[in-house]
């Protein structure tokens, strides 16, 4: 049971990953790879929630491993970084990896601290 | 040497690459499907991994820390390859690339694992597993690239 939530929850994540990246691209044209942070960040405030939320080992194989994990990336951000780096664009690789663990690790304790002011 | 990957910063979908601009319009159930499949494969083997090498809030995450840093190193193999091939297969970067290695690693786990450590008065765990994923994975993606594509040439020679 926990293995098929495990793939439903990232068969939604990976593709959802893949659209988003496609809609800012389509939107925003820039050489910084903003649609790979937008869905790491998000991911990053949800699993935070996630984490301070009283959820059961069924919604979080589903939504945590699966769709949270799924959803965001390293491996895109790192190859990223170092295309940017290989491009000349030094400094929007540094931004992306500072901005990136930043701003994950910022969205992640907002989304714990909002699922544990809410549950009390 | 003619690298039509050459634009691309992205590996799961860089739209100043013509190929990857028309994948989706093109058959979008078949690029999807193949994006959810390899991503309920990489889920799949990160959460058996974390499952076989589980760790407390104020320890070291290494079963994620060895997900992410693998996963780097195959996505620069992975894309070294592609760009040698021309791109190879229609659907080899949605299903490996964005698929399987996107839904391997995770940014998420990551940030949520740091955070918890704080939470959990591990504050140097935390600022050593930040770190050391970081590096790792950046020279992960700069080693997986450069020893295939260094390999690539030599055999093309």
């Amino acid at each position: 049971m926990t293995v098929l939530l495990i793939a439903l929850g990232a068969a939604v994540g990976a593709p959802l990953r893949y659209l988003t990246d496609r809609a800012v691209q389509s939107r925003h044209h820039s050489a910084f790879p903003w649609g790979t942070l937008l869905v790491n960040v998000s991911g990053s405030l949800l699993l935070g929630a996630l984490a301070g939320w009283p959820i059961g080992p069924a919604v979080s194989a589903l939504l945590s491993t699966g769709f949270c994990g799924a959803l965001t990336t390293y491996s895109t951000f790192s190859y990223e970084t170092l295309r940017l780096t290989r491009g000349g664009h030094r400094l929007l690789a540094l931004a992306n990896v500072l901005g990136s663990v930043a701003a994950g690790l910022a969205a992640a304790t907002v989304g714990y601290a909002l699922a544990r002011a809410l549950t009390g | 040497m003619p690298e039509p990957f050459e634009p691309r910063t992205d590996p799961d979908v860089d739209l100043r690459v013509p190929a990857d601009r028309r994948e989706l319009t093109a058959r979008p159930a078949t690029i999807l499907a193949t994006i959810a499949a390899g991503g309920a494969l990489g889920a799949l083997a990160r959460a058996g991994l974390q499952h076989a090498v589980p760790h407390a809030p104020t320890g070291f995450g290494w079963a994620t820390f060895i997900v992410n840093t693998s996963g780097c190193l195959l996505i620069g193999v992975l894309m070294a390859v592609l760009g040698h091939l021309d791109g190879g297969h229609p659907l080899a970067r949605p299903f490996l690339g964005v698929g399987v290695l996107g839904g391997f690693t995770t940014f998420s786990t990551y940030a949520v694992d740091i955070q918890q450590a704080i939470v959990a008065g591990a504050p140097g765990t935390a600022l050593a597993y930040l770190a050391a994923t970081v590096l790792g994975a950046l020279v992960a993606v700069g080693l997986g690239d450069a020893a295939t594509a260094g390999l690539l040439r030599r055999a093309a020679r």
